[in-house]
């Protein structure tokens, strides 16, 4: 097995320009929205809104402004699949269509994929859509097809300030430590990394430097895997079986000769 | 907030409302009629009937609803068998990958049912299916794992939801024991309503009747339950899902039990307590399924 590889995208250096948006849709060939009739979203500058089936990179635009709008802040983030360590999607999909990688990342094949979307609510990101062309549910490959022949993902190689950075996880988490002790030194203190150790879903191969809560950015704070549901519903279940059961039998056998 | 509400919705919507509703009805009918062959009367043999009737029409609807729903439906096999290699795909873990197995299964053993009662009528003249009735050995063994396995369909839609991300689904571990009482309550009701107008004989519409009061009281109190295993999350109910679900509360579990228990007598209008059930049934699945939709 390769060795596993990722994204650390640090927020502080993203200024919004959508590059890897527009660099990962044509490199996977994904098709425009509405048909290529633009839509506006009305209340942002962010027009893209989402990561869905057609959208496998999206910069959020986190625009807070006081109501006068006489002060203001803009935090941008470029979002992506996280290759979760311990990945939701992974464990839900009944078809096998989502696999794990030797580089540690996590792909659907869309031709496996029947379109069920059990995947699209287990992810705890909300990362996965339906791609309306193919009728399967899609989402960033970390570029599968380029790292197979030794390149970059396209939104890493497009990003012109370095706030995507793609490596091996090793390297990225040194180089995350760095920019940590480098934006501390110059006063920033409230940067934290999100989702570099295991902690999180087994560790992010896609992980982040936030100066600001998960929940600004539209991240989860507490993201957990959906079968931590499974034993305790089917334990319930379970109970709920025999009771009906029990109920049953009992209504059956006994029918006390006359009307109730 | 709970970290639900940062997810994507999978967008389940009327076929998928349909499947549970339908499942539930096919998997209850099944389980009831069962238990109602094994310790019921004689007499309870035309309600037996129906109900195996009614599991296997039903079940072959949620089939072609669970088809039609999928993004690419000529691959709903991928379900089943691994399309790259053949072999079978099963994963214990994800409740939709047994659940698939489990609704061909029972698809199997709700078909061995279906033509046994056809012979057993006479309208399928051949005397080997007459085996597949009980108390024929193999007639017990094809009811009692198809009466198995109409349980965990009536229950594992309620699980499958419970092991995703999405608010209220993801956020109690009720729904399956709440769908599969659901699922109890109204296929009694269905065999209550069909078997009054189909030659059931009075007792065990009776027998029924005292079934579905009591299920009833325990999907009230499950119902109950449910919203309050979702804590701060059921403020989201804080509107028409909120109110739909009153409904189900008050229209379908307590009107059919107070018209059960203050019933004077048989009357022109007995239908309104079942038809009320089965209504509250599906509008259950519809506030669950719709309401974390939006969210």
């Amino acid at each position: 097995m390769a060795e596993p590889m990722g994204f650390f995208t640090d927020t502080t250096v993203c200024i919004g320009c959508k590059a890897c948006e527009v660099a990962c849709k044509e490199w996977n060939q994904l098709p425009a929205t509405n048909g290529g009739h633009g839509t506006l979203s009305g209340d942002s500058y962010d027009n893209t809104r989402q990561l869905d089936g057609i959208h496998w990179r999206h910069v959020k635009f986190i625009e807070q402004f006081s109501p006068d709008r006489s002060q203001g802040r803009w935090l941008m983030m470029s979002d992506v699949c996280k290759h979760c360590v311990r990945a939701g999607c992974l464990e839900v999909c009944p078809t096998g269509a989502i696999i794990r990688t030797e580089f540690d990342t996590v792909v659907i094949q869309s031709d496996m994929c029947n379109g069920c979307r059990d995947c699209i609510g287990a992810c705890p990101f909300g990362v996965i859509g339906v791609n309306p062309v193919s009728g399967t549910a899609q989402k960033c490959t970390l570029c599968y097809d380029r790292m197979k022949v030794g390149l970059e993902p396209a939104c890493a190689k497009a990003c012109p300030t370095k706030s995507i950075n793609f490596g091996t996880i090793v390297d990225l988490k040194k180089m995350a430590q760095a920019r940590m002790g480098q934006l501390q030194q110059t006063g920033e203190t409230r940067a934290y990394l999100y989702g570099d150790d295991e902690s999180m879903l087994g560790g992010l191969n896609s992980f982040y430097l936030l100066v600001d809560k998960p929940q600004v950015y539209g991240l989860p704070p507490d993201p957990q895997l959906p079968s931590r549901n499974l034993k305790a519903s089917a334990v319930w279940s379970v109970v709920g079986a025999v009771v009906v059961g029990l109920m049953s039998v009992f209504s059956f056998r006994n029918r006390g000769g006359g009307d109730v | 907030m709970s970290s639900t509400f940062f997810t994507a919705a999978p967008h389940w919507r009327w076929l998928i409302v349909a499947y549970f509703f339908l499942g539930g009805l096919a998997g209850g009918s099944y389980f009831l009629a069962t238990l109602m062959d094994l310790f019921g009367k004689s007499e309870d043999r035309p309600l037996v009937r129906l109900a195996y009737l009614i599991a296997f029409p039903a079940v072959c609807v949620c089939g072609l609803l669970l088809t039609v729903d999928l993004g690419r439906p000529e691959r709903f096999w991928h379900m089943l068998v691994q399309a790259q290699t053949f072999r079978p795909m099963i994963k214990a873990y994800s409740p939709m990958s047994i659940g698939s197995w489990a609704l061909l299964l029972f698809s199997g053993c709700a078909f061995l049912s279906f033509v046994a009662v056809l012979a057993e009528r006479g309208w399928l003249p051949w005397p080997p299916l007459l085996r597949l009735n009980p108390p024929a050995p193999l007639g017990r063994l094809v009811t009692a794992v198809g009466a198995l396995l109409g349980l965990y369909l009536a229950g594992y839609t309620g699980v499958l939801l419970a092991v995703t991300n999405r608010p209220v689904w993801a956020d109690t571990t009720l729904l399956g024991l709440t769908f599969l009482i659901s699922a109890a309550s109204t296929s009694a009701a269905l065999l209550i309503l069909f078997g009054s107008f189909g030659g059931g004989s009075r007792d065990g519409i009776r027998a029924l009747e005292r079934l579905d009061a009591s299920v009833l009281v325990l999907e009230g109190l499950a119902i109950a339950a449910l919203v309050a295993s979702l804590g701060r999350v059921a403020m989201v109910w804080l509107n028409g899902w909120g109110l739909l679900l009153a409904g189900v509360m008050l229209g379908g579990i307590g009107l059919p039990l107070l018209l059960h228990w203050r019933r004077p007598s048989r009357d022109s209008r007995w239908w309104i307590g079942p038809a009320l059930v089965l209504l509250g049934g599906l509008t259950l699945r519809m506030v669950v399924v719709f309401s974390s939709d939006g969210l």
